[in-house]
């Protein structure tokens, strides 16, 4: 629990991922076309991972990854993001993080 | 069509020789098992057309013949080859004719056998299903899963045909916005219904969905992971919900917008997913026997395009929500019979691009 939770507020946005998977990488394009650089975790590295992993489905991610963290706290996984940014709810709260060079 | 084709190449002289073409045709024919009337009319043909170059040639001699002291014979050679290669020519033509009409006539009935085949499925017949190769399984059992969803989507469209018929008449007489409403609920509920339909059966074989080979052809142009683009819906329906307010106006571009950003990041995912699974499949050394691990590995990569459908068709759902939510009950009311009109004019083009009359044969 402890992992997930400091990492996910050491940075602005954080992403929970695994090296392979594709839906995980969607997401932080979309994040980038957004204009916000994001940190990607990929648990299926960590020695910590099966815990790590536990953790966020715990948290009430469906899937563990993606999980989204934006500003210290739990987002959701891709359905919530997609959801949050069609009804225009996502930029707002990307707003703080934006980085555009 | 699988013949041959440059048919006629011009030569060094600028005549066309089409010598070796007489052989092509001749052969198409000989290979040609069926029974099929035309054939023996071909046969016939040929047998004309042989008869008719040798007197056309016998001609051509006895009339060199009256002017050999004066003609070189250097002209009178070429004057004959030029006549030849017309005949053959022509006769190269006319066999060509015949074989295209052969395989037109072969096309009509594989349309006419195509149409049956629709019209039994979409009648709920399960055979429509069993005859389908594609979902017998490798054991020869057939896939229910997909079986099953052929059955429902032929009751979904009839129901969505349905549907657009009570709309547009009720769009015409003037009912009130609470009975409007009521439709334009069991309208975006049956859009559900199909998300709820796909996401099963992408379980049980998620290329099938993707394939979408369940849609028409017109429909199968348009396809983004499987099912319609929810930029383009908006583009559909937006000239025809005129007039929006300038609230509507914004709040439709940022959902446009919004929509384009995540259909980008869901197709570069997709693509991210074709590398990784085609570099898996031709990974590891060629000259083993053994492809089993990279097949294994790569059927396991296969399992995330379950999730690229379900994120694709719950951003079509998230679209439709937004527009319901944007526009008043009446906008909506014309939205969902723009939206449904649209695919019903789809599925007519591909109707009708399946039975349009044969392009005209080339000289």
């Amino acid at each position: 629990m402890d992992k997930v939770m400091r990492l996910a507020s050491e940075k602005d946005v954080v992403v929970f991922s695994k090296s392979s998977c594709c839906l995980c990488y969607a997401i932080t394009i979309l994040f980038q076309e957004l204009g916000v650089t994001s940190t990607v975790h990929e648990i299926d590295q960590d020695p910590e991972g099966r815990e790590m992993e536990k953790t966020l489905v715990r948290l009430g991610c469906n899937a563990p990854v993606p999980a989204i963290f934006v500003g210290g706290r739990l987002v959701g996984s891709t359905n919530e993001v997609m959801s949050l940014h069609l009804s225009g709810g996502l930029i707002p709260m990307l707003k703080p993080y934006q980085t555009w060079c | 069509m699988n013949s041959p084709t440059p048919q006629f190449v011009p030569s060094r002289l600028g005549i066309y020789e089409p010598i070796h073409q007489i052989g092509i045709w001749g052969e198409n024919f000989k290979s040609n098992g069926n029974p099929n009337t035309s054939t023996s009319v071909i046969v016939e043909v040929d047998n004309k057309l042989e008869n008719e170059s040798e007197t056309t040639s016998h001609e051509m001699l006895t009339a060199s013949n009256t002017y050999e002291q004066e003609a070189s014979k250097p002209i009178d050679k070429i004057q004959r080859r030029l006549a030849q290669n017309r005949e053959a020519a022509r006769k190269s033509r006319l066999r060509k004719k015949a074989y295209v009409q052969q395989l037109e006539n072969s096309r009509l009935k594989l349309i006419q056998l195509e149409q049956e085949l629709q019209r039994a499925r979409q009648q709920g017949l399960y055979m429509g299903g069993v005859l389908e190769g594609s979902h017998i399984g490798f054991s020869g059992t057939v896939n229910s899963g997909i079986a099953a969803f052929e059955m429902e989507y032929g009751r979904w469209v009839d129901v969505q045909h349905r549907q657009i018929c009570e709309l547009r008449t009720t769009l015409n007489a003037h009912i009130s916005d609470i009975e409007l409403r009521i439709l334009v609920e069991s309208g975006i509920g049956h859009y559900f219904e199909l998300f709820r339909m796909k996401s099963t059966v992408a379980k049980a074989d998620v290329f099938y969905v993707i394939s979408g080979v369940w849609k028409t052809s017109a429909e199968r142009f348009f396809s983004w992971i499987g099912g319609f683009r929810p930029s383009e819906l908006l583009k559909v329906l937006v000239p025809q919900l005129d007039p929006l307010t300038e609230q509507q106006i914004l709040e439709v571009c940022n959902l446009k917008q919004s929509c384009q950003q995540a259909e980008d990041a869901l197709s570069q995912g997709m693509e991210k997913l074709q590398e990784t699974v085609s570099s898996t499949v031709a990974g590891g050394p060629v000259d083993e026997v053994s492809y089993i691990p990279q097949v294994a590995t790569a059927m396991e990569k296969l399992e995330a395009l379950v999730s690229f459908v379900n994120q694709a068709d719950h951003l079509r759902q998230e679209t439709l929500q937004q527009m319901s939510r944007i526009l008043t009950t009446r906008q909506a009311a014309r939205g969902l019979l723009a939206l449904g009109e649209y695919f019903h004019r789809l599925r007519a083009l591909s109707t009708l691009w399946a039975t349009r009359p044969p392009e005209p044969s080339l000289p």
